[in-house]
């Protein structure tokens, strides 16, 4: 293959991708808006939906790195038995299945979860887990780790030898912190709290568990409410049309500040400081995090690990076609990002960097809107109800994108920069080019993303609720209905069943990637 | 024999002249203060620096159509001139195939060539494994195979100490023999040019002179040049 032809095949590659980015993100939309049919108007409660989403996502985003600050400088400054592993763990909340949070949630928080138990045993009257607050409880949940992942990255980039300096100098702690890491802080904070503001806008697990009802309804389980049970197009696709308004700002706002990077990347050893003081308030901060964090997930392992063996029939299936869902998404998700890196380089510049803001757009849409158009673009056609896999692992592999697309493209831009001109010397080209050089040299990030892909796809329960009956029901969709119909043992049974597939898959996948150590 | 003819390269800044012909089987020292355009000279000949006007012609005919692994040039870069993920023989192999796949006889030759720059044994080693001077070895391996017409070197050897280098110019100046190739070497130090070329290129004040004879260049050397030797 020419050097030519090789340029053009990234091209038209890279085009089909952002073609079809460009009809899973606003060709979707408007066939929402066009199967409408004039639009009903919005209801008060559907305002109400705007405002709780917005009222909800303020309070997750800023509770998280609220409280991500004091964590991650406890972390980044203390040495612990433990600490590695702590931070490692943190990365799990990422790949966590919404839903086996959730229930992990219940098992604290719940009605007759440890908490209230406590309470109880001295007197004190239940507290409820539903409403506001346990939305941003759960959020607060996922989006802390993600939160103190980015903060420490940035503890981690101050020089070791400004804090050496600074401790020549005598700084008082409140100088280090003015001088050191507030300058970090302001740069990275502001990125933090619009990537979790934009991740909860668009949540809808955890609304449709916790929340609910007039006063907790996400935009997005308004949506779902009014097409799976209203069946009202019309006000599904208002709903989907304000969901991307708010969706579409947020981005905005988010690509005027950078977006800071909390997956992957080594996270430092703890830079030595010279300002410790007595440790019990780092020692308690980072006790509290951990227990917050792990009891949850302890209680469902607990609950559930005895019940996986007997697990009915009906759930092992559905745990085959979420497998068969996560891979086929995972494939789907490597060939579309690296198809798109390799374009973005190709053109360069101001157009390589829109073709990479189009990747990058999946991170603001919903899942329910991009299933509603794909649904009603599907029913002139076809049975949707019959597409419902391929439907969620289409619309899977685009929701990983973002993510695949921040991780491999550096690692493709540093091939390039380092080893382009020795490849173009040689003659290096097209398929063989990609085979002896590019995804050698990617694996790494290639298996990362891969990871992320398969376990954010096996744990995924969005678009399939729109589409999927009972018998065709993904592990997340009968996680779900065994919530419902409070079967409790076999709902702690499959969390843990689906906890298990999606760690394990990302487990395989980053493996793979570190296989060659020596390179 | 290689020409430029009126040859021009105007990066944002940046302008290098040249407008005169190098023999075949030359061995010239490219020379210059920093900064001056040397590499940029060197990137323009083997396809990686666009020019802006004029030609670049090997044997009669331009160079400038041709995409860089289509030229008859061989380069090595100061770093970065062999994969560090591919063995030893799979990055001298690339020489002769980018497909990696090889026949026997393909594989023979490798061998051959890893041989005759002295690392017989070492196929399997991965770049890491290997010393500075066996790195430069390797990609000398891969030069000897491709056989091109002309050898350009960026400064690979610029981080090597002496008695290293002086053996791998040494294997340079052998290599040159055997293939018969044009050399065109970058280098910073005199010596290296006294060593091994017989005639110099001066890169300084925008433009290209020389040829030169190496000998009464450094006997007699222009202002540019004295300020640069100082």
């Amino acid at each position: 293959m020419s050097p030519r032809a090789a340029r053009l095949c990234a091209l038209g590659a890279g085009g089909v991708v952002a073609l079809w980015l460009l009809v899973l993100n606003f060709g979707a939309l408007g066939a929402v808006a066009w199967r409408a049919e004039g639009f009903s108007g919005l209801r008060s409660a559907d305002w109400a939906a705007v405002r709780f989403t917005l009222t909800q996502a303020l309070w997750s985003a800023g509770l998280s790195v609220l409280l991500a600050i004091p964590l991650a400088r406890a972390l980044a400054r203390r040495t612990f038995p433990g600490r590695g592993l702590l931070i490692t763990l943190m990365g799990a909340p990422f790949i966590l299945p919404t839903l086996v949070a959730v229930l992990g949630l219940l098992a604290v928080f719940g009605r007759s979860g440890l908490v209230n138990q406590g309470l109880g045993s001295v007197g004190v009257s239940p507290i409820s887990i539903y409403g506001l607050h346990g939305v941003v409880l759960a959020h607060v949940f996922y989006n802390l780790p993600l939160a103190t992942r980015i903060l420490l990255q940035g503890w981690g980039t101050i020089p070791a030898e400004r804090f050496r300096l600074a401790a020549s100098l005598g700084f008082s702690p409140w100088q280090m912190f003015r001088q050191l890491e507030w300058p970090m802080l302001r740069e990275l904070v502001p990125g933090a709290v619009l990537v979790i503001f934009l991740i909860c806008l668009t949540s809808f697990a955890v609304a449709l568990t916790l929340g609910g009802g007039p006063r907790a309804t996400t935009v997005e389980l308004a949506i779902y409410q009014a097409f799976r049970f209203d069946y009202d197009m019309g006000r599904a696709a208002m709903l989907a049309l304000l969901q991307f308004g708010l969706c579409a700002a947020a981005a905005l706002l988010a690509w005027r500040v950078a977006l800071p990077a909390g997956l992957g990347g080594g996270m430092d050893r703890p830079v030595q400081r010279f300002d410790l003081g007595r440790g019990w308030l780092d020692g308690a901060l980072i006790a509290l995090a951990a227990l917050f964090l792990l009891t949850p997930l302890g209680m469902i392992v607990a609950r559930g690990i005895a019940q996986v063996p007997v697990l009915p029939p009906e759930v092992w299936h559905s745990a085959l076609r979420s497998l068969m869902v996560a891979l086929g998404a995972t494939a789907v998700t490597l060939v579309m990002t690296l198809a798109l890196a390799h374009a973005v380089l190709a053109l360069g510049g101001a157009r390589g960097a829109a073709l990479e803001g189009l990747g990058l757009a999946p991170l603001a849409a919903s899942s329910l809107v991009v299933g509603t158009g794909l649904f009603v673009l599907l029913l002139p056609v076809t049975s949707p109800r019959d597409w419902a896999l391929v439907v969620t692992m289409l619309v899977n592999a685009g929701m990983a994108l973002p993510f695949a697309l921040r991780l491999i493209l550096p690692g493709l831009r540093e091939v390039q920069a380092t080893q382009g001109r020795l490849a173009d010397a040689l003659g290096l080209h097209g398929l063989a080019r990609l085979r002896i050089v590019t995804l050698p040299r990617l694996r790494r990030p290639l298996g990362f993303a891969a990871g992320l892909t398969a376990a954010l796809s096996m744990g995924d329960l969005g678009v399939i609720m729109l589409f999927a009956e009972r018998e065709g029901a993904t592990l997340p969709m009968q996680l779900y209905s065994l919530m419902l119909a409070y079967r409790q043992a076999d709902a702690a049974g499959a969390a843990v069943l689906l906890l298990g597939a999606s760690l394990f898959l990302f487990w395989v996948c980053d493996r793979w990637g570190r296989g060659r150590a020596e390179v | 024999m290689l020409r430029f003819e009126g040859l021009e390269i105007a990066q944002s800044g940046f302008r290098l002249r040249a407008d005169l012909e190098v023999a075949r089987g030359a061995r010239v020292g490219v020379i210059g203060p920093s900064g001056a355009g040397k590499s940029t000279l060197l990137g323009a000949i083997s396809g990686f620096v666009p020019v802006k006007s004029g030609q670049i012609m090997w044997e009669g005919a331009s160079l400038l159509p041709l995409t860089p692994s289509a030229r008859p040039v061989s380069i090595l870069f100061q770093d970065n001139n062999l994969f560090p993920h591919l063995t030893v023989a799979e990055n001298v192999a690339l020489g002769l195939r980018p497909s990696l796949r090889l026949s026997a006889g393909e594989r023979a030759r490798v061998g051959d060539a890893l041989a005759r720059v002295g690392l017989e044994g070492l196929e399997d080693r991965r770049p890491a494994q290997l010393s500075g001077g066996q790195q430069g070895r390797v990609a000398l391996a891969r030069v000897l195979l491709r056989a091109r017409p002309i050898l350009a070197l960026d400064e690979p050897f610029a981080a090597l100490g002496p008695a290293l280098k002086a053996e791998m110019l040494t294997l340079v100046a052998e290599i040159c023999d055997e293939t018969g190739a044009t050399l065109l070497m970058v280098t910073h130090d005199v010596g290296d040019v006294e060593a091994i070329a017989d005639q110099t290129l001066l890169v300084a004040g925008g433009a290209v002179s020389g040829p030169h004879a190496t000998q009464a260049l450094l006997a007699d050397p222009p202002p540019s040049l004295r300020a640069y030797l100082g």
